[in-house]
């Protein structure tokens, strides 16, 4: 079982799993695996939460997708554990609040990576709504279904990635080192 | 179909969780919960995401056509109009390179210990929450968004699924073996 404690798989391997494990989704629950709607989920029940109980109910959007807790909002809480097994595992757990190639570029200020952060989060919420999807739910599950929309989103969802991650960090000078 | 056990409300939830933890422990392994390898990627430095994410797609496409094919599964395209694909998408990459994690991978950064995925994970939260809160005057002035009429490769060509799906998956193969003989190995 050593291959359970190294801290790097080959990126194929990791890619067939998560293929097969979508077989068994699909099988077993009768899903694809998605991400993002367990956030808008959650959203819902925070606003809830916070007082605006009438507010929620009748929003068009929280009557598509109640704030209640579902299979997807399962699997993401699994991604944590599976995650923190993984890397206790390989020893590969690190806590740090500043990623070491963000303090190179733009310094040790913990309010400023939360800060970009979390600015950062809202677009990705944001667009993953618009979009009605993300990485996952559209780049891994509906790419494999033959989604026109899908293949569409994760080319754009590149396409405005590159692009900001060259605007934040430069164009890097020797690619594919 | 297996339809007796989608309907068991709590083993689903329990069927979820052990997906989750699945998923969560690739991700991991595949070091896509790490903010380095999400710009690498971003950068065009580290192709390890598109590595991950096509491989994924390769295998799941194969065995969920078979299975459909079979009629075990059913299939769920997602309804979303190509114009909301594009403009979302573009949003969405714009703070996937400014977090440095998408909705799935912050989960597992967060596990990680990257803990500034937390501030990402709140600022997700809040950002589909505001979409919710547009969502009404933004789909009746913007998005009218309208269902496709065909939702799929096969449905807009009108052919078998089978004569998109082994197009693709060759298409998918040899893109990796190209990716793999340009090095891109990694930071």
């Amino acid at each position: 079982m050593d291959f359970l404690t190294e801290v790097r798989w080959s990126p194929y391997v990791v890619g067939a799993g998560i293929g097969v494990l979508s077989w068994f989704t699909f099988l077993l629950s009768d899903k694809a695996i998605g991400c993002s709607t367990a956030f808008s989920r959650t959203s819902g029940m925070l606003g809830r939460l916070l007082g605006g109980r009438k507010r929620i109910e009748s929003n068009p959007y929280y009557r598509k997708f109640p704030p209640i807790i579902d299979w997807e909002w399962m699997l993401v809480l699994g991604i944590f554990i599976g995650a923190v097994i993984s890397a206790l595992l390989s020893g590969d757990l690190d806590p740090r609040w500043i990623p070491p190639s963000w303090e190179a570029r733009f310094g040790a200020s913990l309010l400023s990576r939360l800060a970009v952060a979390f600015a950062g989060g809202i677009f990705v919420g944001f667009g993953a709504r618009w979009a009605g999807g993300c990485t996952s739910g559209h780049g891994i599950s509906g790419t494999m279904q033959l989604t026109i929309t899908s293949w569409i989103t994760a080319v754009f969802i590149f396409v405005g990635g590159i692009a900001a991650a060259m605007l934040i960090f430069g164009i890097p000078e020797s690619p594919g080192v | 179909m297996l339809t007796a056990l989608h309907g068991r409300r709590k083993l689903q939830l329990f069927l979820g969780l052990l997906a989750g933890i699945i998923f969560g422990f690739l991700l991991q392994k595949g070091g896509v919960t790490k903010y380095e390898v999400i710009i690498g990627q971003l950068l065009l430095v580290d192709f390890t995401v598109v590595r991950v994410m096509l491989s994924a797609v390769v295998v799941g496409m194969l065995g969920i056509h078979v299975m459909k094919s079979m009629n075990l599964v059913n299939l769920h395209p997602k309804p979303d109009s190509i114009s909301a694909g594009i403009t979302g998408g573009l949003i969405f990459g714009v703070g996937f390179a400014t977090m440095g994690y998408c909705p799935g991978t912050l989960v597992g950064a967060v596990g990680n210990g990257n803990l500034d995925a937390i501030a990402g994970g709140l600022g997700v939260i809040l950002g589909a929450g505001l979409f919710a809160s547009v969502y009404g005057r933004l789909q009746r002035n913007i998005l009218r968004i309208e269902q496709p009429k065909n939702l799929t490769l096969p449905e807009l060509f009108g052919v078998n699924r089978w004569a998109v799906v082994i197009p693709a998956m060759a298409l998918i193969v040899l893109l990796l073996w190209w990716l793999d003989g340009k090095g891109f190995r990694g930071l």
